[in-house]
């Protein structure tokens, strides 16, 4: 189980640090259609910044500012902002993730719509990377034993 | 090509490749995996491919080092064989 750090030292550079790594994860995704980057790594960028922050402040100030409940409705909703931009621009006659045809709902040059789908399908892996990377994270550190769980904890402390 | 460069970073990486399998401790053997994670990466740096250096460095060096060093916390640190 999880519990918060004893040392004042690694949890104040913890706390310095996550939303700088969260904002450099941010401009990872928000500039990776025109460089070295994107959605998938910036959503591990993120994910690794709620893990640090997992192992620092522990679960409870974890649960607090992002909730397994949080966490399974991101991963949800960034596989759903994906296949809906995809199925949009199949319902607008052409093929499945063609941005350019979202120019006749955006109001844009199909140029400029290219850039605006791409950036909202980035947007969206980055959820899903970050929201599945950090509960991967937190199952295998855990165990998928929470501390609600007394019951369960108590068979599993018998047996081993 | 910068060939000293590239001598230098795959001689690394062959070390730390030997190194992560042979030693006793595994906690060790992942740190070990990182420095290996971060080599390739400068190796995919300088033949020109930046964003799977970029991948290289976030998920194997970032995330996977993370992982497993959880994995080892949750199981046991010495190797039975």
């Amino acid at each position: 189980m999880i519990a918060s750090s004893d040392d004042i030292i690694i949890k104040t550079i913890a706390r310095i640090f996550v939303p700088f790594i969260q904002l450099y994860a941010l401009y990872v995704i928000m500039h990776g259609h025109y460089s070295p980057g994107g959605g998938f790594q910036g959503g591990v960028i993120l994910g690794a910044s709620m893990a640090l922050l997992l192992i620092t402040h522990g679960y409870d100030e974890v649960k607090r500012r992002f909730p397994e409940n949080v966490v399974l409705l991101m991963g949800s909703v960034g596989v759903l902002i994906y296949a809906g931009i995809g199925l949009t621009c199949l319902l607008l006659g052409g093929n499945y993730l063609d941005y350019g045809q979202l120019s006749v709902i955006l109001h844009v040059e199909p140029a400029h719509a290219r850039s605006l789908g791409i950036l909202g399908v980035e947007l969206g892996v980055g959820f899903t990377v970050m929201a599945i990377m950090y509960s991967i994270f937190f199952d295998i550190s855990t165990g998928g034993i929470l501390p609600g769980d007394d019951k369960l904890n108590g068979e599993l402390e018998d047996n081993g | 090509m910068n060939i000293p460069f590239d001598i230098i970073i795959q001689l690394f990486v062959v070390m730390c490749a030997i190194a992560a399998i042979t030693v006793r401790d595994l906690l060790s053997a992942v740190m070990i995996l990182g420095a290996y994670s971060f080599f390739m990466c400068l190796m995919w740096a300088q033949l020109g491919a930046v964003d799977v250096a970029f991948t290289e460095a976030s998920v194997s060096a970032g995330i996977g080092t993370i992982l497993l060093v959880a994995a080892v916390l949750k199981t046991t640190r010495r190797t039975k064989d």
